[in-house]
């Protein structure tokens, strides 16, 4: 079943083109990764699907229905979780938030809302943080704390913007780790820089400048092993895995994938 | 000090002073955390033009001081919502506009009735019964709002972005926090004068968010220190003869430096 249907989708500021004629289908279960250059359209997307854009031309819809009644069942993690770090806020109040626009008490939180959080926050390995300030926690703890926020919502579809541009590899690792197991239940749509890393755990791949294009890699795990190395594995070993039989498509699009041309593989 | 009390101008100084003092601790930690000092500044200035407005027709001051202030911060809200990078240019505008209506209203009123340094530096010892009373409802309201809301303006003055995806209505509550500290400013301007009322809105806030890790605790110790602040100067004022507003000021700013030498060291 796919949960996420995209057709004939356009977005354009003023008269620049940000997007043009983009076509997509997500599964139930797929852990997609959206890639491609700066600029190139990757977070306006996730914005047109999260309604903060509003467009013109072409559809989009969330298990089948307008985006606008779904959207409870989408968990969201903005992309830079180190702005207002000084703010004062518990760890608990920050996941909390994910439960607004459902039923609430008059006042306060109701008491399945905290046994909730509690259980997000055991999920992402962070229940022991649940009454610290929000800023004296490192990069990666925070974004787990926004992942477990997401996840308050008991989403259907989770999606990450950049999710690890601020922490260090290791906490990267463990984050990427977070969303395979995750995986198991829930659709994870990630938009990453670091191609090396969320090649590992993606199974399909989409690549935005402007246009798109689409790529089904779960048949070529078995390649595919970094488990072993502590750091993320280097682009020479993403050259042997996607072997001489990369697609055409990028081909003939001459596309890039950070610095890799595909032309030169060959 | 001490036979002072017995005096009904010192009964309404003291408690329009922990009235204001709770008030714009509250809102002072709204406005801070939002980043809206200057647009606060702004506020207060342009609230001037209603006090000119009030002396030339007739009306209570505090009614003419907080219809512009409201109209002042439905502006600004206006503003910020349609055309945020040119704020600080339309605040800076209505800022000089507002003092300057209020200065042109006092040359036209016949005779010379006000003591214009009253509303610059502030009256507390002249607080009437009629002005407490105005206090104390807007500290009910105020009291009131963050019972019922606290969730959603926590959600909307940390993550703005976030809150509206979760449905919350960001411009409601974000205009509501604008014209809660219009009115608070009105009432602070009593206690200090409009020159001085960024100071009663921001200092005893700074030492609290410090010492606080919810934003819950930050507006009540906001409160407590505020009002410790406001009888210590009052009492300097009283014992050495100086001007009250511009006292409770000096009393704040050194505590702040005291402050700030004891938590380095820390």
């Amino acid at each position: 079943m796919s949960v996420i249907e995209i057709s004939h989708l356009s977005f354009a500021y003023e008269k620049q083109i940000i997007l043009e004629d983009i076509n997509l289908v997500i599964e139930e279960r797929d852990f997609l990764a959206i890639i491609g250059p700066n600029g190139g359209g990757k977070s306006t997307l996730l914005k047109l699907i999260l309604g903060i854009n509003t467009f013109k031309d072409g559809e989009i819809s969330i298990l089948s229905q307008k985006p606008s009644t779904n959207l409870g069942q989408v968990g969201y993690v903005p992309q830079n979780t180190n702005i207002n770090v000084d703010f004062p806020i518990k760890v608990i109040e920050v996941v909390l938030m994910g439960h607004n626009g459902g039923k609430r008490p008059l006042w306060g939180y109701g008491k399945d809302e905290m046994m909730c959080a509690m259980g997000v926050l055991e999920q992402v390995g962070m229940s022991d943080k649940a009454h610290t300030k929000i800023g004296s926690l490192s990069g990666g703890q925070r974004q787990r704390v926004m992942i477990a926020r997401a996840l308050c919502a008991n989403p259907q579809i989770l999606i990450l913007d950049e999710p690890t541009s601020s922490i260090d590899t290791s906490g990267q690792k463990e984050i990427y780790q977070l969303l395979k197991r995750l995986n198991r239940d829930i659709t994870i749509i990630v938009v990453s820089h670091d191609i090396s890393v969320i090649l590992e755990y993606a199974t399909r791949v989409a690549h935005i400048n402007k246009r798109l294009s689409y790529h089904d890699i779960s048949n070529k795990k078995h390649t595919f092993h970094t488990h072993d190395k502590k750091e993320h594995f280097c682009e020479v070993e993403l050259l042997e895995m996607l072997g001489s039989d990369n697609c055409k498509e990028c081909k003939d699009m001459d596309c890039q994938w950070s610095d890799i041309k595909w032309s030169s593989i060959k | 000090m001490i036979e002072a009390l017995e005096f009904e101008f010192m009964q309404h100084a003291i408690l329009a002073g922990i009235l204001v003092s709770f008030a714009s601790g509250i809102i002072g930690s709204l406005i801070v955390v939002n980043r809206m000092v200057f647009l606060a500044g702004g506020i207060a200035h342009t609230s001037y033009g209603g006090i000119g407005l009030a002396v030339y027709m007739g009306f209570p001051i505090f009614l003419g001081a907080s219809i512009f202030a409201v109209a002042a911060a439905l502006l600004i809200a206006m503003l910020t919502l349609h055309k945020r990078h040119r704020m600080d240019t339309f605040i800076g505008l209505i800022w000089a506009v507002g003092m300057a209506i209020g200065v042109i209203f006092i040359d036209l009123t016949d005779g010379y009735n006000v003591d214009l340094m009253s509303y610059l530096f502030g009256s507390i010892l002249a607080v009437s019964r009629e002005d407490l009373y105005f206090m104390a409802v807007l500290l009910g309201i105020i009291l009131f709002v963050i019972v019922f809301w606290y969730r959603e303006i926590l959600a909307v003055s940390y993550d703005s972005q976030y809150a509206s995806i979760r449905g919350i209505n960001v411009k409601f509550f974000y205009t509501l926090i604008l014209i809660l500290s219009a009115l608070t400013v009105v009432i602070a301007i009593k206690v200090v004068g409009l020159i001085l009322v960024i100071a009663m809105l921001t200092i005893p806030v700074y030492i609290a968010e410090k010492l606080s890790n919810s934003l819950l605790s930050m507006m009540f110790l906001s409160g407590i220190i505020a009002t410790v602040f406001t009888l210590l100067g009052l009492w300097l004022s009283y014992t050495y003869n100086l001007t009250s507003g511009a006292s409770i000021i000096i009393v704040s700013a050194i505590s702040l430096g005291i402050f700030l030498i004891l938590y380095r060291q820390k």
